[in-house]
């Protein structure tokens, strides 16, 4: 599962060789430690990284037979174009040639050839990779318009930011996930790291990806889900071991009870925000929306929609949809009093 | 090949009418009337053909609409709900009811005079087609007005043009938007297979004289390939649609995956009829190309035999390559190897195609009037086309690229830069035979150019986006992703494009009434067509012609060095 190294000599060389691909492709190598960028060209996972490499191969292809062809196109069109003197006669009648169109139809053959190879390659290597002994486990859920997370052997629900430890050569770390959907098709796609998988519903889909360096990767679904495709972005934040084992370990507690906040707790029971969601430790165990259990240790609200701050949260409350038109939770027509108490309470949700 | 029971060529010579008609022109409703009714060829293929190029105009509306949302990031021209109906409709109205119809109407026009037939072999299949295509546009913009019921204000459909299950399931797509997408298409894709019958039966059953198969012109063939893939791309539609309807109003479960239906087979239905449509749609590109691009070389189609069997042979293979589109559905490995290897198959006919127009060019005399021009453009931008699906194929980079703004700038790549292109290319070319009058070369070569630079400002960009992982089908995108910049370009591009577009419709307009005369054939050309007079007469030809070679008219003006001394 490792990406073949044995690649990266003449993925160098492509690089020399393909003017285009050499801009991104500096800007990946470069780019120091990782880059929050959504580009399939800094690639900072081993199947992104081995996806960039064949497709350097594959643009150092397609571009070599364009400027052949192109070039051949250009030279006939200046060549023999018509000029003065032209029109007394016609050209030569040429009506074929079985051995130039046999000459031609072999090169694209062999080009399908090596094409094929280098691509079926990778498409084993990557999804029929062993599973290595040390993996982490997540069950990715689709809903319109957010993202639920499962780690079933850690016993943690979240939702929208998706934490991993990070992979080094010492610790390898791949995380595999199962993907469902609970409504209408989704696609997990966070490009530094890995491929799209779709989420299809009543079926379930695998796909592992890992994460060469700390920090923050952004994506979005990429496969149209209604209203509001466009705003169910996805964060996928890899910690180094330590961070990730202190993230585990708060995720696990139930939710904080802060007496001070006891109006907002109450409010947010009897209103039927606890009808939808879940927060551990109280009588709110809802699954149609996020889990809220620990609300604050996010850093975006709805999907990516709105930062996480008391404010956005406010008007998140009051109207979802003056945030993210067409998302599925309703407005309740609370007054700002109760608004504000029960923002109180959410900001204890550490 | 010269058969001695067949006459003289020059024959063909007495096939034009030469009675002058001084038919005293109808009052405006004489007039309409003579068209609702008609059940002519030529007249049903301008009305296709004027159908298409208004919803060219509708659907290069919508998407202005859709790019100016995109233009800057957190827009709010339209709304969510807005943008995501007007790229349904986009998409929906470019392909069904601008590009199918479009397509059917040069073959319908041109295949009997090309063959030397009096008419379709059905013509009154040929009107009915035509309607029903025609109706299915209507109903499918009705849905604006009537989508959500006559009492509620309407709504169009809003589900995608691939219309992916269960979106469309009433739980998740309440009202008639969705009905009025599906009832519309089977309509349409009923007068397509009437049209597709027609086209194979008059080819088949119609020839003139002498016209052998191995004799008939490069876009009869084509058109026969084409309808053969319409007869067997657009049944699996429309039993998708029609299962799609007993999911919604009859409790079937075929694709309701909360009642254990299947998501997985909507996309293996679409895109057994969606793949091949690629290749309905741009056999008729190639078709015209394989007309426009010897007359204007000034020598015959290199490779006749090649270039047949290379479209049959496309043909074939794109009926096994629909998966390309489901890469990330979670196919097995050996699955997705197959369909990288099936679709990068297709490359070695296209690749044969490419190579016989450049040879046909090669030791030419090259004239670039306008529809050599759109030929040379087609040429250039299918090259393209091809090498970014060749990328696309590749299945592992496919999993980063698909549903990405790549895709986006490479399909449009192939339906603007290789279809529109060649079409309208193809129109200039035949626009002097339907009406009579030449177009005018200056407003079309700047019509032309306007258009090359439109076209380029936009889907060369639209590629970068998508490398930088933007999504297509979203209504907004946050600023910072590096995106804006890219997007703005394209938007700009698209407006440039419009203007060509406009100026190319204005053209037609003008050159109709003040457009030079342009006798029977004013491009020295060698199809049957250009030896009848310019509009042709509503039977064709007074004789029927009788040919020996697969260029009729060369041999005619040639009679020293004909063609069939070659063949
Ligand atoms: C009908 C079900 C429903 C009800 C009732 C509901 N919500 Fe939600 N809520 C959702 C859904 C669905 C989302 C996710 C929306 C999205 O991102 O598209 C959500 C998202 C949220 C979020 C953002 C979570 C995150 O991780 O980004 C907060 C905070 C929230 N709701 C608070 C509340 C409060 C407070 C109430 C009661 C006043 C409430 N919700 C009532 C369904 C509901
Ligand atoms: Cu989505
Ligand atoms: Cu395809």
């Amino acid at each position: 599962m490792n990406a073949d190294r044995s690649t990266s000599r003449r993925s160098y060389l492509c690089r020399t060789l393909v003017l285009l691909a050499a801009t991104f492709a500096a800007h990946a190598a470069f780019a120091e430690g990782p880059q929050s960028t959504p580009s399939i060209f800094a690639p900072a996972g081993t199947p992104a990284a081995s996806i960039f490499d064949l497709s350097l191969f594959v643009i150092a292809i397609t571009g070599g037979i364009f400027v052949v062809v192109a070039g051949l196109l250009t030279y006939a069109i200046v060549r023999y174009r018509h000029k003065k003197g032209d029109e007394k006669s016609e050209p030569a009648q040429v009506y074929g040639s079985t051995q130039i169109e046999l000459a031609w139809t072999v090169v694209p053959v062999l080009i399908v050839v090596v094409l094929f190879l280098t691509t079926a390659r990778l498409i084993f290597a990557i999804q029929d990779a062993p599973r290595p002994k040390k993996t982490l486990d997540v069950t990715v859920i689709g809903h319109q318009f957010w993202w639920e997370f499962h780690y079933p052997k850690l016993g943690i629900v979240t939702a929208n930011e998706l934490h991993i430890p990070v992979s080094s050569n010492q610790q390898p770390q791949a995380v595999f996930l199962k993907l469902y959907s609970a409504d209408v098709d989704h696609s997990f796609w966070v490009p530094q790291l890995a491929g799209k998988t779709d989420l299809i519903p009543n079926n379930e889909n695998v796909m592992w990806m890992d994460a060469k360096h700390p920090g923050l990767y952004v994506g979005q679904c990429a496969q149209f889900c209604g209203v509001e495709h466009a705003k169910m972005l996805l964060r996928v934040y890899a910690d180094t071991p330590e961070e990730f084992a202190a993230w585990v370990k708060n995720q696990q507690q139930a939710a904080v009870v802060d007496p001070q906040v006891e109006a907002g707790r109450e409010l947010f029971a009897r209103q039927s925000c606890m009808n939808c969601h879940t927060i551990k430790g109280t009588p709110a165990t809802g699954h149609y929306g996020p889990d809220l259990t620990h609300l604050m240790s996010r850093e975006t609200i709805a999907a990516g929609a709105a930062p996480n701050t008391p404010a956005a949260m406010k008007e998140w409350i009051r109207d979802p949809d003056s945030v993210k038109p067409g998302a599925l939770m309703p407005a309740m027509h609370l007054t700002d009093g109760q608004i504000d108490q029960l923002v109180a309470y959410l900001e204890t949700l550490h | 090949m010269a058969d001695s029971a067949l006459p003289a060529p020059g024959t063909i010579g007495g096939a034009i009418d030469v009675t002058p008609h001084h038919k005293a022109p109808g009052t405006f409703l004489e007039t309409l009337h003579s068209w609702v009714v008609t059940v002519d060829h030529k007249k049903l293929g301008i009305m296709y053909v004027l159908y298409a190029l208004v919803f060219l105009l509708v659907g290069g509306v919508e998407a202005l609409c859709i790019r100016i949302q995109l233009g800057r990031p957190e827009n709010h021209f339209l709304s969510p709900e807005v943008y995501n109906r007007f790229f349904t409709m986009h998409g929906t109205t470019m392909v069904f009811l601008m590009g199918m119809p479009m397509l059917v109407g040069f073959m319908n026009y041109l295949v009997p005079l090309m063959i030397g037939a009096r008419d379709m072999a059905f013509p009154r299949l040929n009107a009915f087609s035509f309607w029903m295509t025609a109706f299915g546009g209507l109903m499918l913009y009705y849905s604006f007005i009537g989508g959500s019921g006559l009492y509620a204000a309407g709504n169009a459909p809003d589900v995608g043009w691939f219309a992916y299950a269960p979106l469309t399931a009433r739980a998740f797509s309440p009202g008639h938007s969705t009905d009025y997408w599906t009832v519309s298409l089977l309509v349409s894709g009923v007068g397509t297979i009437g049209a597709a019958v027609n086209v194979i039966a008059t080819v088949f059953c119609m020839r003139c004289k002498g016209m052998t198969m191995m004799r008939l012109p490069l876009f009869a063939w084509l058109s026969v390939v084409t309808s053969a893939l319409i007869l067997m791309a657009i049944p699996p539609l429309t039993a998708a649609q029609v299962m799609l309807m007993i999911d919604r109003y009859l409790g079937g479960h075929f694709f309701d995956t909360l009642a254990g239906g299947s998501a997985l087979m909507w996309m293996h239905f679409f895109w057994i009829f969606g793949h091949p449509e690629v290749y309905i749609l741009v056999m008729p590109a190639f078709a015209v190309a394989n007309e426009v691009i010897p007359v204007f070389s000034r020598k015959p189609i290199f490779g006749y035999p090649a270039m047949v069997a290379a479209s049959v042979g496309i043909a074939f293979v794109s009926l096994g390559v629909w998966a390309h589109h489901m890469f990330t559905v979670g196919m097995t490995s050996v699955g997705n190897a197959f369909f990288a290897l099936s679709t990068m198959i297709v490359g070695i006919p296209t690749g044969i195609k490419i190579f016989n127009w450049l040879a046909t060019m090669w030791g030419g005399k090259i004239r670039f009037a306008t529809p050599m021009l759109y030929m040379t453009a087609f040429l250039f931008q299918f090259l393209m086309a091809g090498l970014t699906g060749i990328m696309l194929s590749v299945a592992p980079w496919n999993w980063q690229l698909h549903n990405s703004y790549f895709v986006v700038a490479h399909f449009h790549y192939v339906l603007v830069g290789a279809i529109l292109f060649a079409l309208m290319g193809g129109i200039c070319y035949w626009y002097p035979k339907v009406t009579g009058r030449m177009l005018d070369e200056k407003l079309g070569k700047w019509g032309f150019w306007l258009l090359v630079i439109g076209f380029h400002m936009t889907f060369d960009f639209m590629h970068i986006p998508g490398l930088l992982g933007m999504p297509r089908q979203i209504y907004t995108y946050e600023a910072g992703r590096g995106w804006d910049t890219w997007n703005l370009i394209v938007s700009i591009g698209a407006f440039v494009q419009a203007a060509a577009v406009l100026l190319f419709a204005y053209n037609l307009l003008v050159s109709y009434f003040r457009g030079e005369v342009a006798g029977n054939d004013p491009w020295d050309a060698w199809t049957l067509e250009w030896a009848t007079s310019s509009p042709p007469p509503e039977y064709n030809f007074v004789a029927d012609p009788v040919v020996t070679s697969r260029r009729p008219l060369w041999d005619m003006k040639h009679p020293e060095d004909p063609d069939w001394k070659y063949e």
